[in-house]
């Protein structure tokens, strides 16, 4: 009896004993780069009630900033972090992949003539760039995990000529959008202080959090990563896994695209979302997680994409001009990485043992 | 330091999370010596050599060797490859995409550059004063098995070293190859170098060491005189207990009785797939346990490869109890209550990073379904349940599978398998590389099964662990059935003649 019971408080405890090893590192970032804003200027963390151009009040401030403009990345994350997991590889054409799904709602809510009224409701839009964007995930899919081309140069085709596409949808036009319902989705909805993307995040995250509870996906998507032979000896299809994460992740872009353009009510076919592919890479790699597919940590990714967010509006606070902002940022990013590298982190670990024999077992 | 020792182990101590893998181990080789390091899975055979060859970092004691004042400090296989220490290990860790001279001087060139010509030319002596039948140029990946082993041999031989270290060197090969393995070993006996050689198989042992050094639980056992210690002794030295009379295995199981109209569980009719077997036929009754012989090669795993699905079925009909099935992937056999354990346990069996517990229960719950995940606390139980009826050892539930040993991964496949409840079970070398205890441990199991009424194949290198298991032998050559043994013909001498064939 007593046996039993004991074996019942280690499974209680196992969950907190993976939330310790693997959120470290993000966590870790997130304090460090707090840290530093507190000191540097403490008016970092001051939020306060604004008016937004429709006259609303809404909270603003550096915090919101990042909540806000992390959400895309947060909700790539989550797909680029299943593509990982199960490929082993990752997709480079998400940005490209934005600027598809974000055209492809112009042209519907725009019509074909390009009028500035909504032709059609945004609902409709938004779910015809939903199958778009996971008609392309299926395409890069296929390629991975039928014709087993590397993922980074499966979706290096899409890459290249995805910004194109994306043009050629709307015959090189850049459709505006005057309806301010339209930028609702990517600002305020009238009478909510907190910026809508959150809210659309925040979404994301539920429906993956379930989805990973309710399913095996978790389990699959490890298991193919880890041994795809050996998961396909117990029944699993893993070419079929693969193709899956490719279009959950196309669905992801699809969103987040759909809140780019309302951002903007427009598009700019070359810049938007640009260079977004690597920040979702990096939230992956941030989390702690193997870029060489295998066990993930969600919750891990999903920190690391806020904690690019934070690091981005960091340096934009301090000045740093955007045309630099890349360098600074690889500066930062080498530094995480190489921390949460398992050489550096065996180090550490060792260090700690030697300062706190007694407290090893936490911080292992 | 003794007279003529090579290499001497004082007071070795090593501890994994929860395991201490070795407590106090002390280990000597003389020079011209073969040296049988014996003991069950998890006995700490595998860490100690580690120890030795600089793969792990020993926390206590001291390696002592031929010709160095004082202790040796190996912290890196490469430390130990300088010091004349070489190593072949059980799995082979050569690089398939290579060639297979490359594979042999990989890491050993002095300069930056390479004379590719010099290279192959000396790869290609070795090879043929070896007798290995591989090419300079050919693809390591493109041998067999076998080959691959015998070129990591080589390339450890060719390093012209002190110490020897084979750690199951024999376990994918057969007979033949085993004695070109052996006559090698007594060639570098003769010129002084002294071998370590961890194997299971006893035959073995008492064929080429002439020393034993026996471990139990990460503690020395005793260091003997091979003709001091007769096989039963050594066993029981092994395992800590006397054991109980192998052959008696079939005698204690009641066979399970069928009724005479019963249908076969399973019914394969020219069945072929594209792994290049020729057509064969197959049944198997309830509760029979039967088996595939044969030489290393001869088609033994493409065969129940394609009973499962698992390779593409090109022709033939399959019946389960008289209906005709379509299997064209392995979840068909699956669904229908196939479970197949596969032959290469670290390519096909295992999810390495998964946990045990994880692992257990993968194919019950690819079964159960995508949208139907078990909860947590039914994942603990399972889990628990078949580590404790398979007496597996691991430090818990969620120890990631890749850090037990061999013998105990095995077990978690198996637990896998058994948690689908399958009407018929496929082991393809389940024994492969596992000590006698948990060896018997599986036939018993087997048998125990198959009393119960489920079906059993069973394959394995060894014939005499088949004639106790097994009560009819399908016997092939040459990618074909050519025989089928039951009752009377269950002999060693009668399987020899099926596989060697009438056309000798």
């Amino acid at each position: 009896m007593s046996k039993n019971e004991g074996k019942r408080l280690d499974t209680q405890a196992m969950p907190a004993k993976r939330f310790n090893k693997q959120l470290l590192i993000p966590l870790a970032a997130l304090a460090a780069l707090a840290l530093f804003n507190l000191i540097v200027d403490p008016s970092f963390f001051k939020i306060s009630i604004g008016e937004n151009s429709a006259g609303d009040p809404v909270l603003s401030g550096y915090l919101i900033t990042i909540l806000d403009y992390g959400s895309e990345l947060a909700i790539l994350a989550i797909g680029m972090t299943l593509v990982t997991a199960a490929s082993g590889g990752q997709d480079i054409s998400v940005g490209a992949g934005i600027a598809i799904a974000g055209s492809v709602i112009l042209r519907v809510v725009c019509g074909s003539e390009g009028s500035t009224e909504m032709q059609a409701p945004l609902i409709v839009a938004f779910l015809i760039a939903c199958v778009v964007s996971m008609l392309f995930g299926a395409f890069n899919g296929t390629l991975v995990a039928y014709f087993k081309i590397q993922p980074m140069v499966a979706t290096l085709i899409l890459f290249t000529a995805g910004r194109s596409i994306a043009a050629w949808i709307n015959n090189n036009e850049l459709p505006t959008v005057a309806d301010p319902s339209f930028a609702y989705f990517g600002g305020f909805f009238p009478g909510v202080p907190i910026p809508s993307p959150f809210f659309i995040a925040v979404a994301c995250m539920i429906i993956i959090a379930l989805v990973l509870k309710f399913t095996n996906l978790g389990l699959y998507t490890q298991a193919v990563g880890i041994n795809g032979s050996s998961s396909r000896l117990n029944g699993i299809n893993p070419e079929f896994i693969k193709f899956l994460s490719f279009v959950i992740l196309g669905l992801c872009v699809a969103v987040a695209g759909f809140i780019k353009v309302s951002r903007l009510s427009t598009i700019n076919y070359s810049v938007i979302a640009k260079d977004i592919e690597m920040d979702a890479i990096l939230a992956v790699a941030l989390g702690g997680n193997a870029l060489s597919g295998g066990k993930f940590n969600m919750t891990a990714s999903i920190l690391g994409a806020y904690v690019i967010q934070f690091l981005t509006t960091t340096l934009y606070k301090m000045d740093v001009q955007s045309s630099a902002l890349s360098a600074y940022k690889a500066i930062v990013v080498i530094a995480l990485v190489v921390l949460s590298t398992p050489v550096v982190r065996s180090y550490i670990s060792k260090f700690i043992k030697m300062i706190k024999p007694k407290k090893q077992e936490e911080v292992v | 330091m003794k007279e003529k020792s090579v290499l001497e182990l004082k007071n070795i101590h090593k501890t994994f999370p929860g395991v201490r893998a070795l407590q106090a181990v002390d280990f000597t080789l003389r020079e011209g010596e073969i040296h049988a390091l014996m003991g069950e899975n998890g006995a700490g055979k595998s860490t100690l050599i580690k120890v030795i060859t600089g793969v792990y970092d020993k926390e206590e004691g001291e390696i002592f060797l031929k010709g160095h004042e004082g202790a040796v400090h190996i912290h890196a296989p490469q430390d130990a490859q300088n010091l004349g220490i070489s190593t072949v290990y059980q799995e082979i860790t050569l690089c398939p995409n290579l060639s297979v001279a490359e594979n042999m001087y990989i890491g050993r060139t002095k300069g930056h550059i390479q004379n590719w010509r010099k290279m192959n030319a000396g790869a290609e002596r070795i090879l043929r004063t070896l007798d290995i039948p591989a090419k300079a140029t050919q693809q390591l990946g493109t041998c067999s098995l076998a080959v691959q082993q015998m070129v990591a041999i080589a390339r450890a031989v060719d390093m012209d070293c002190k110490v020897l270290i084979l750690d199951e060197p024999t376990s994918s090969l057969d007979d033949q190859e085993v004695q070109k393995l052996f006559g090698l070993m007594r060639d570098l006996r003769a010129k002084g170098v002294g071998i370590i050689f961890v194997t299971h198989f006893l035959d073995q042992v008492y064929e080429v060491c002439d020393k034993i050094t026996v471990l139990r639980d990460g503690k020395l056992v005793g260091e003997y005189e091979i003709k001091d210690l007769p096989r039963v002794q050594l066993v029981s030295k092994m395992l800590g207990k006397e054991l109980d009379d192998l052959s008696d295995i079939k005698g204690d199981a009641v066979p399970y009785e069928a009724g005479a109209d019963a249908e076969p569980v399973l019914e394969a009719e020219q069945l072929q797939s594209d792994a290049g077997i020729k057509p064969f036929d197959f049944h198997i009754n309830k509760g029979e346990v039967n088996g595939f012989t044969g030489l290393l090669g001869s088609g033994r795993s493409e065969c129940v490869r394609a009973i499962f699905g698992a390779d593409r079925i090109i022709n033939g009909t399959v019946k389960m109890k008289g209906e005709q099935v379509k299997i064209s992937k392995p979840l068909d056999a699956m669904k229908k209550g196939v479970a197949y354990l596969p032959e290469d346990r670290k390519l096909d069996g295992i999810i390495g990073d998964l946990s045990v517990r994880e692992n257990i229960i993968l194919a019950a719950q690819v079964l159960k379904g995508f949208c139907k995940p078990f909860t947590k606390a039914q994942t603990y139980q399972f889990a628990d349940e078949y580590i404790k009826l398979l007496d597996i050892k691991t430090a818990s539930a969620d120890t990631p599978i890749k850090s037990l040993s061999g013998g105990n991964q095995q077990k978690v496949i198996l637990g896998r398998w058994l948690l689908t409840h399958p009407e018929y079970l496929i082991l393809d070398e389940p024994t492969r590389g596992i000590d006698v205890g948990t060896k018997v441990d599986i036939q018993k199991l087997v048998m125990k099964l198959a009393s119960e009424g489920m079906s059993i194949t069973f394959i394995s290198s060894e014939t005499d662990e088949m004639l106790r298991t097994c009560s009819r032998l399908v016997v092939m050559r040459d990618r074909k059935v050519v025989g089928e043994l039951t009752g009377d013909q269950l002999t060693q001498s009668g399987i020899m003649e099926t596989i060697a064939g009438g056309d000798m």
